[in-house]
């Protein structure tokens, strides 16, 4: 199997900006306090709705494997149905944000805060108000299960649009203008067509990540209302209630199967498809065998059938003139300074509003004590997060440049820790709860491995592309002058994979963070074993539909991990690709 | 007006506002009128804005002052009527060769029969038969670049512009390329009226054009019009053809010079002057190829350039710098190196570096400026910042590291100063 390079989803994110220089720019700040705003004024619609439902019809009671193919089903298709969603939002919002220059700072900040804020915490605050919406009935638990999963997968696809907009070589859009095409037809055939085979990339990592996220999504339970959707996610969940464990077995069989199919059947076809979006190729690279499925569908003829009335319809709407918005009448600088001043007004007056409001809630319902509390449990997720990765780092680094440097053994190994990146921790709780109840261990220190349980792969497979990467020159200078052992691994190994094992490390790093929640909480039948710190506390006051102490936990944690990439990861990741990363 | 022209360029200007305010000038008062069957070239250093008068006529870029009538008509906005072909090819790697020339007829509202009609009839006229289902991927440069032309030819432009087209391809591909091109249009068989080709290559000029405009640098102005009245199937070895070629060298060195003493004389001199990213192989290179058989210090341009295989762009930065170092001069068209400039070409590394660090300290006042500052400073050392903020009055963020960047690269060479690149910190220790 040949993966694509592990375009980093990070470096969307991280990549230089206008903003480079500084750590933190007004955008930021903005769009910080817009995103408490927005969670605040969630946290008091939920509290003020009446909770609408007890219990749904259609809740699984039964742990017969033979619902699962039905049970998968529905997990998959609400992942499909988010992908969609996540594609639609892809579409508009990153390329208003690559299009406009005035919206497009605040639009990236917001987006950068929004993948800072974790992903049960969306589900906490927002799942009442999506039952609301059609009280008593399936059709708001499905919108609420499939916002969760859209948030798990939207933002970094976002990102990765972004940037190819913001990267697309400027002939070749000289050349779309010069010979006429519409920016309805730019965007189409030059600018989505370049940005895909990153988008494929990123649209792969967030199917993982919506798998991680499937039991919670699921089987939601904030306060009194409980809603569980029939799906893998709430099978699993019935399981762990229930203490059952071939239930357990046959999810992760059923799991296993359907990532294999996904696979198979939609993202190696696609990856494969995707190769002739690539800028860079040259003929006689060495191009694999397209996968089965593409060859089927590439030589049938339905396909092209199917598709045809489609393509129609494109070719049409790329002859039709734009429509008059898109040659704006020249502005009058006096004409643009008074617009520009009314676009900061009305950003500093919401940002205010956001600011007061976030105070009055807060103020009212958090002592300064329990803020100091919550800040110290911040920091123990912290440093937990810290310390699992310098660990995981200290295996797999090794590992990843002993298995990168052997292709065969790259072969097997690449995909391997692909899957378990998708994998969800949720399904080993069973396992690591027995464990420390058997063994009467500190939950505090060793409920903490479950936290990268599923992360840590993103370190190893990242390692391995890095070491597969490096040139043959290289390996050729070190046989050749004798470098050896410590040497080896000093001069030539490490910096060789650093920047691939920065863009693992930071992708690890954020999905701890967003795994805690999970994590430091970990149940096995009526055995709750919980370990203190910030992911605990909102999957506590989750349980308990407490939200002030859900959007506390939200705005700090949001807080915290936006600040740790500023400080740390951003400085770092810069310095890599600067020093290390070879042309 | 004259009945037949097709494109009139009066006073244009482009600029771009300073980050300090105030504006920096890329085209100064650039005029130029095209008839049609006719073949311009603008001929000049990178740097000197043909490209972007060349985006200015497309509709790609708005001027900031005068205006270009096409037809009679204001440009605002790409009209119909005018293609271009691009330096880089600029195709789209997803789409075949057929669906590549065929995408400036689609944005048209041309049948699909007709367009079909049409394509096939430019992948033929241009050689391309045989590749219509090939992804560019497949092709080579040159295959490339005609899949460029047919894509421009199938609208049928009025104006053909070219950006540099062959720059990008190997020798004999060029050639082949151009010879095919002039032939065809000989021929009258392509379906356009004029064309103006962007070029920094002063043969591929003599060989194609019937007028070929000479661009300055810093701002682009058009400091001479040379016209070609040689019949075409034009020849290289034609005599006259070699003294065409002499002349546009004596004229673009002329003109830089005439420059040249200006920004000594006027306000822009001292550390407002551009340094051109030259490295010290070059200019040892050609100093001992200027001083050696059969040049005896003493070649012309032309020659050296065919004999290093160098083109204008690249040879005449490192010209200037040794005459700006005063180890040669430029004089209408041949290259003459000083006696300094003779010593150094016998000189051994220990003498060159000597004999280049003071040259340095002499003739380029930024140079001083550095060494002065790390001297009064008592760390000897300065960041890099410092510097370039001094040097962003006087030109735009990248000319100024550009400029910093090659004197760094000179200092290193002549152990004037030395540079982290990690800490951005210039000082005036080397590592022991």
């Amino acid at each position: 199997m040949r993966l694509l390079p592990p375009v980093s989803v990070e470096w969307n994110r991280l990549a230089p900006s206008r903003w480079s220089g500084t750590w933190l720019s007004p955008w930021d700040i903005a769009a910080a306090l817009l995103v408490v705003g927005f969670v605040v004024l969630f946290a008091l619609v939920s509290r003020n709705l009446v909770s609408p439902l007890a219990s749904l019809p259609a809740e699984p009671s039964s742990l017969d494997p033979r619902l699962l193919p039905e049970y998968a089903l529905r997990t998959s298709l609400r992942m499909l149905i988010a992908m969609g969603v996540s594609l639609l939002f892809t579409f508009t919002y990153a390329t208003w944000a690559a299009k406009s220059p005035r919206m497009g700072p605040l639009l990236i900040a917001l987006l950068d805060i929004l993948q800072s804020v974790p992903i049960l915490g969306f589900i906490s605050i927002t799942v009442v108000f999506f039952l609301s919406l059609t009280p008593g009935r399936m059709f708001g638990a499905e919108l609420a299960a499939v916002f969760a999963i859209f948030t798990s997968q939207a933002w970094n696809m976002a990102f990765s649009f972004y940037q190819s907009l913001r990267t697309v070589p400027d002939e070749l859009t000289e050349a779309g203008r010069v010979f006429g095409l519409s920016a309805w037809a730019r965007f189409w055939r030059i600018e989505t067509p370049f940005a895909m085979p990153s988008l494929i990339w990123n649209m792969m990592m967030s199917m993982s990540g919506g798998w991680f996220f499937v039991v919670a999504a699921e089987a939601i339970s904030v306060g009194h209302t409980t809603i569980a959707l029939p799906g893998i996610g709430s099978y699993i969940a019935l399981a762990i209630t229930e203490r059952d464990m071939d239930a357990i077995l046959w999810a992760i069989g059923a799991m296993l199967v359907v990532i294999l199919i996904y696979d198979q059947l939609l993202f190696r076809p696609l990856v494969a498809w995707a190769r002739r979006f690539r800028i860079d190729q040259q003929e006689g690279d060495d191009e694999p065998a397209p996968p089965w499925a593409l060859l089927v569908l590439r030589r049938s003829k339905l396909m092209d059938r199917l598709a045809l009335p489609f393509q129609t319809a494109m070719r049409w709407s790329y002859r039709q003139k734009p429509p008059a918005l898109a040659t704006p009448l020249p502005q009058g600088p006096s004409r643009r300074i008074a617009s520009d001043v009314l676009w900061y007004g009305l950003l500093a007056v919401a940002a205010a509003a956001a600011l007061w409001q976030g105070w009055l809630f807060f103020g009212h319902e958090i002592s300064w004590h329990e803020l100091q509390e919550v800040l110290l449990l911040a920091f123990f997720t912290f440093l937990r997060v810290a310390v699992l990765i310098a660990l995981a780092s200290a295996v797999w680094t090794p590992i990843g440049i002993y298995v990168g440097l052997r292709p065969r053994l790259t072969a097997i190994v690449q995909p391997i820790a692909q899957f378990l990146a998708a994998f969800p921790a949720n399904l080993l709780f069973p396992v690591a709860v027995s464990l420390i109840v058997a063994f009467q261990l500190n939950p505090d220190i060793w409920l903490s491995p479950l936290m990268i349980l599923g992360t840590q792969w993103y370190i190893l497979f990242n390692v391995i592309a890095g070491a597969s990467a490096i040139p043959r020159d290289f390996r050729d200078v070190a046989a050749g002058f004798q470098v050896r052992g410590l040497q080896w691994w000093r001069r030539i190994a490490l910096p060789a994979v650093f920047p691939y094992y920065i863009t693992g490390a930071i992708t690890a790093s954020g999905g701890s963070w967003n795994a805690s929640i999970v994590a430091e909480i970990a149940n096995w039948g009526d055995r709750t074993l919980e370990a203190r710190g910030l992911g605990a506390y909102i999957a506590d006051a989750t349980t308990k539909g407490d939200y002030a102490h859900i959007a506390l936990g939200i705005v700090v944690m949001a807080v915290v991990v936006t600040l740790v990439n500023r400080a740390f990861w951003r400085p770092l990741f810069r310095y890599a690709e600067r020093k290390y990363r070879l042309a | 007006m004259r009945e037949n022209t097709v494109l009139d360029v009066r006073h244009l200007r482009r600029a771009f506002p300073r980050p300090g305010g105030g504006e920096l000038l890329v085209l100064d008062d650039v005029n130029l009128t095209l008839h049609k069957g006719e073949i311009v070239g603008l001929l000049g250093r990178s740097g000197s804005g043909k490209s972007t008068l060349l985006r200015l006529i497309s509709g790609l870029a708005e001027p900031q002052g005068g205006e270009i009538t096409y037809l009679g008509q204001k440009i605002d906005g790409p009209p119909a009527g005018i293609a271009m072909v691009f330096q880089g090819f600029a195709l789209l790697p997803w789409l075949t060769v057929f669906e590549n020339v065929q995408l400036g007829l689609e944005a048209q509202h041309i049948p699909a029969k007709e367009a079909r009609a049409r394509t096939l009839a430019a992948i033929d006229l241009i050689g391309l038969d045989g590749y219509e289902s090939a992804y560019p991927r497949e092709l080579s440069g040159g295959m490339r670049q005609r899949v460029g032309f047919a894509r421009a030819m199938v609208v049928n432009p009025n104006i053909l512009l070219m950006d540099e087209p062959f720059s990008a391809l190997d020798v004999l591909t060029a050639e082949n390329l151009r010879t095919d091109f002039l032939e065809l249009w000989a021929e009258g068989q392509l379906p356009i009226q004029c064309v103006i080709l962007v070029t920094h290559n002063i043969e591929e000029a003599v060989l194609m054009c019937d007028r070929v405009l000479l661009f300055s640098t810093n701002p682009g102005r058009v400091t001479g019009e040379i016209r070609i009245d040689l019949p075409h199937p034009r020849n290289r070895n034609d005599p006259r053809f070699g003294d065409l070629v002499d002349r546009i060298y004596v004229e673009m060195t002329a003109g830089r010079i005439a420059r040249a003493e200006q920004q000594r004389a006027g306000l822009r001199a001292g550390i407002g002057m551009l340094l051109p990213r030259v490295s010290s192989n070059l200019i040892s290179g050609l100093l001992e190829t200027v001083a050696a058989e059969p040049f005896n210090g003493t070649a012309d341009l032309p020659d050296i350039a065919s004999d290093l295989q160098m083109e204008i762009d690249e040879l005449f930065p490192v010209a200037e710098t040794l005459e700006l170092l005063r180890f040669a001069r430029l004089e209408g068209g041949d290259i003459v190196l000083t006696e300094a400039g003779k010593r150094f070409a016998e000189a051994e590394l220990d003498e060159r570096k000597r004999m280049f660090r003071r040259r340095l300290l002499v003739h380029v006042p930024l140079a001083v400026l550095i060494s002065r500052v790390l001297d009064e400073r008592e760390t000897h050392s300065a960041p890099k910042r410092r510097f370039l903020d001094e040097l962003e009055d006087h030109m735009t963020p990248d000319a100024a590291e550009d400029t910093l960047r090659a004197l760094i690269g000179w200092a290193r060479f002549g152990e004037l100063f030395a540079y982290d690149d990690e800490t951005g910190m210039l000082s005036l220790e080397n590592p022991s």
